[in-house]
């Protein structure tokens, strides 16, 4: 289907532009009919014009994040051999005492609304997601896109949670590199939340240091007036703790999209299993397949021969009310072989769309490494970045600090 | 007498200081040279403007330093206010103007005329049967005359420096004594004899001593020579002379009841310091419970550090292109921690026993004001008893005389000992915050060194260009990936414009951040600006 220039194999950024840019707290009725408060995004797609580098709006509309949802999930569906990339989280979580973890509180909005713009655009950048017409859609149909994405009937085909288990239990011979990759998944998994936690700790406590300072202030204002000579240092020394005591503010909210870097590739972790997951279960059907039909070759085999070399309870009832005619053999061996027939036919197309599926979901695997890697290296550069901004707001504050009181 | 000479000229230890004290007294004796003893001026208040009371009191002084050596008895009352004039130094009787005595005052705290050098140690811990307790060696360096020799070790523990410290105050009831360490500390303290506690009670101990060493009084102080000298047997016989528990008992009894009765009108200027003393008191604990905090929650920070770090470590060994980065980031957070311990210990060296000590001198300061105050009060009593009774009038007026000269001195005592202490103050809490700030610049600067030295090389792959030390900032669209703006970020003095935010929202498409260098010339090549906020 051919529906939009722009979603051509060149749907970049260079052509469009995708921002959530902004959130809006709404009041409506929910599906038993009871009101409920929301927060509702706004998407702003814009096609940009090569020559002059101007930009348009083309599209404009209102989504909440059960629609964001809604679309990850139809895309887990349709796209099993790919990472989909996470929605950023739905509760607030890794709070230190400052967050709120309420969902209304608008700094969770703000940063909720940059993380589902990181979704869109990360949908937008991949070379196969990009092209999908229900994500296309997400981004112009406002209305009636829900109706639609459901009549494609993705429920119905997603996998259930319960066959997949049971692949994962009974599956014997996955690809090894998919076994490696469910061990990195879960490592990387506990150790960024690990991360996350005692960085959320560590902004507490730094918060503290910095916030107790800001006490000093007040009371050197008050010792101030009744000091002749002192009082001028006193005063000014304590305003500079003031300011010293409220630079952490700014310090912890940058902190923050440090920390929602990290967990989108927490996120990811799940990401990265759940292809994982699909790889089990579909190598899971080949070896069923591959068992049944051998059973059945074999079976079709000893029919043909007489012997019975296995235990069936063909071969039980035959003992117990007597052997079957002919016929009725040769009905059962040319049923067989036709099972057989159909059986080979599935298993080597089954195969095929495994080896396809391994190779096309590895491909996505790569370039979702490389991915990670340069954005986790970006991501701890510019923690450090931080710290060191951190270390010459200090170092002004306190220099400054000690003129004052070196003048007392 | 020779010695006299001596002590006229500048600049000489010992003498000069006792002068420093009763300046005002010896110059008002030395004008009322020749006033017969109770003399005029008796109609002026004790306690008021100093110089027409000191007159008649000046002249009752004169006569009692003549008359020392034959009326020590009657002289009870006055021999804790006499010792301002220090029998045991050779002071001198001879006046000097008030001008040298000023300068006099002056050289007091230089160290180049120290002769007393002291030190407190080793501390040692004795077990008899009935208790355990800690003592603490003093070694005491002199070049005095009067000391026996040059140098004195000794044992003391810390009920030694109590009686020490109660044998001043009432030898000088209105003189800001040093405060000594608490017996014991509220919280927080487990044992008596922890580690910690008996450095930090050594540390203020020694500073106690110290501060004595340098007063200009106490220093000649007899009790004061005793407790650095004396040998163990010699210390304790001595400490069991003196005013006997009862009669000990019997001056508090009437000190309290005295001071029941309030003081009908205190002067101005020591009102003022009154009102001084409770602000200050009520601030300096602020800051002392200000400070502890933090250091409560710099240990707390350091403590979640030291965790924080080795996840980094941790990550690494499941990484490969990541692990150089998580190391180094890893590394950083370690130096941080190095960094924390240095500041933590600076802080508990050079901020917290000031602040401290000086919550302990508040707490001296308001019972030197009560005593003061005692001591007008008895005075007032027996003015107000002559003016109801008319009985004994003769043997009233003599006391009140000797009271008025009693509260001036008093007051003078304190007035002087006051400035000396408030220029103290001042010194001491102007260095222990600077060097909190200086603890703190270093923590910042040995921090900003750590993360500064983040490797970042491995990041000029594309794009990027070095200028000799300086480094390059661009945006430059990703050939990897078709969408994103991937940017490389510079590190050492740049200033963000627009918040650090939209560095960070790296996939932002509306992204656009001009860095600049503010001390190196950057040259900013291969730059993709997109047009759109700054913010």
């Amino acid at each position: 289907m051919n529906f939009l220039h722009m979603t051509e194999s060149n749907f970049s950024l260079k052509k469009i532009e995708i921002s959530v840019s902004e959130a809006e707290k709404r009041t409506g009725r929910n599906a038993m009919n009871m009101q409920e408060t929301y927060t509702a995004y706004l998407i702003e797609t814009r096609s940009v014009e090569h020559s002059d580098g101007q930009s348009v709006l083309t599209d404009s509309l209102w989504r909440r994040y059960s629609e964001f949802e809604l679309l990850r999930n139809y895309l887990l569906v349709y796209y099993p051999h790919i990472v989909v990339p996470p929605l950023p989280e739905k509760r607030a979580e890794f709070v230190w005492h400052k967050l709120s973890a309420d969902n209304m509180d608008p700094d969770f909005v703000e940063r909720r609304r940059i993380g589902l713009e990181n979704f869109l655009l990360r949908l937008a950048s991949h070379p196969i997601l990009c092209r999908d017409k229900i994500f296309y859609l997400f981004l112009t149909q406002e209305g009636n896109w829900k109706e639609t994405v459901n009549e494609t009937g993705f429920q119905l085909k997603a996998d259930s949670r319960l066959k997949a288990l049971n692949a994962t239990f009974r599956v014997k011979n996955p690809d090894k590199r998919f076994i490696e990759l469910k061990h990195y998944s879960d490592e990387l998994q506990s150790v960024i939340s690990h991360l996350l936690r005692v960085r959320a700790r560590v902004a507490d406590r730094l918060y503290g240091v910095y916030k107790v300072h800001g006490n000093y202030g007040r009371v050197f204002s008050e010792w101030s007036a009744i000091e002749k000579e002192m009082g001028d240092g006193l005063q000014s020394a304590g305003h500079h703790m003031d300011v010293y005591a409220s630079s952490i503010d700014d310090i912890l909210e940058d902190e923050e999209h440090y920390a929602d870097q990290l967990k989108e590739y927490l996120f990811y972790a799940e990401a990265l299993r759940a292809v994982c997951r699909k790889h089990e279960l579909m190598q899971y059907d080949l070896e069923m397949a591959a068992q049944d039909l051998a059973s059945k070759k074999q079976q079709c085999e000893e029919l043909a021969t007489g012997t019975v070399r296995t235990f069936s309870l063909k071969g039980m009832t035959t003992k117990l009310f007597g052997q079957e005619t002919p016929e009725q053999r040769e009905a059962r061996i040319k049923m067989l072989e036709e099972q057989i027939k159909e059986g080979e036919q599935q298993l080597k197309s089954k195969n095929l769309e495994g080896r396809e599926f391994v190779k096309n979901a590895w491909a996505d695997i790569e370039r979702f490494k490389e991915q990670k890697n340069h954005d986790l290296k970006e991501a701890l550069i510019s923690y450090a970045v931080m710290q060191i901004s951190m270390c010459k707001k200090g170092i002004q504050v306190w220099t400054n600090a000690k003129e004052c009181f070196s003048k007392m | 007498m020779g010695k006299l000479g001596e002590a006229g000229l500048a600049a000489t230890a010992g003498p000069a200081r006792t002068l420093g004290m009763e300046g005002e007294c010896r110059a008002s004796q030395a004008r009322s040279w020749g006033l017969p003893a109770g003399g005029a001026g008796r109609d002026s208040p004790g306690g008021d403007a100093p110089l027409p009371g000191s007159i008649s009191s000046s002249a009752l002084l004169q006569t009692e330093v003549l008359d020392l050596d034959e009326d020590e008895d009657d002289l009870e009352v006055f021999s804790k206010d006499a010792s301002l004039m220090d029998m045991n130094s050779f002071s001198p009787l001879m006046p000097t103007s008030p001008l040298s005595m000023i300068n006099q005052v002056k050289f007091e705290d230089e160290p180049d005329l120290k002769d007393l050098f002291i030190t407190v140690d080793e501390p040692e811990s004795h077990v008899t049967t009935i208790e355990t307790f800690i003592t603490y060696r003093i070694i005491t360096k002199t070049s005095r005359g009067e000391f026996d020799s040059s140098e004195f070790e000794v044992r003391r523990r810390y009920q030694d420096f109590l009686w020490l410290k109660e044998k001043l105050e009432e030898a000088h009831p209105t003189l800001i004594i040093p405060p000594l360490p608490e017996k014991f500390i509220v919280k927080g303290m487990v044992e008596r004899f922890n580690d910690d506690f008996i450095e930090t009670r050594r540390k203020a101990l020694h500073k106690f001593l110290n501060r004595i060493a340098d007063h200009p009084t106490l220093t000649f102080n007899e009790d004061f020579k005793i407790f650095l000298t004396a040998e163990a047997w010699e210390f304790s016989s001595h400490k069991k002379q003196g005013p006997g528990l009862l009669s000990r008992m019997g001056q508090s009894v009437r000190a309290v009841a005295l001071s029941m009765k309030g003081v009908k009108s205190r002067p101005e200027e020591f009102m003022e310091m009154n009102n001084f003393i409770e602000i200050f008191s009520h601030k300096i604990n602020l800051i002392d419970k200000i400070s502890q905090r933090i250091y409560k929650e710099e240990r707390e920070y350091l403590d979640e550090m030291k965790e924080y770090g080795p996840i980094h470590i941790l990550w690494s060994a499941s990484e490969e292109d990541l692990a150089d980065t998580l190391k180094s980031v890893a590394s950083c957070i370690d130096e941080c921690c190095k960094a924390t311990e240095k500041r933590m210990s600076g802080l508990s060296e050079a901020l917290l026993p000031v602040v401290h000590e000086y919550v302990l001198y508040s707490e001296m300061l308001m019972a030197v004001m009560k005593r003061r105050d005692q001591i007008q009060a008895e005075l007032d009593s027996k003015v107000e008893a002559l003016t109801s009774k008319k009985a004994d009038t003769d043997l009233l007026t003599e006391e009140i005389g000797k009271l008025e000269d009693k509260v001036e001195c008093a007051n003078n005592a304190l007035k002087a000992d006051w400035d000396r202490w408030r220029q103290n103050m001042q010194n001491d809490i102007k260095s222990a915050f600077t060097n909190m700030a200086e603890e703190n610049i270093l923590y910042y600067e040995q921090s900003f060194v750590a993360s500064g030295s983040f490797p970042v090389s491995w990041l000029f792959a594309s794009g990027g260009q070095s200028t000799g030390g300086s480094f390059i900032f661009s945006i430059s669209p990703s050939s990897e990936y078709s969408g994103f703006i991937s940017f490389r970020i510079y590190w050492f003095d740049f200033a963000v414009q627009g918040t650090l935010k939209s560095l960070l929202q790296y996939h932002s498409s509306k992204t656009s951040i001009l860095w600049h260098s503010a001390f190196f010339m950057v040259q900013l090549s291969h730059l993709y600006m997109t047009t759109g906020k700054t913010t």
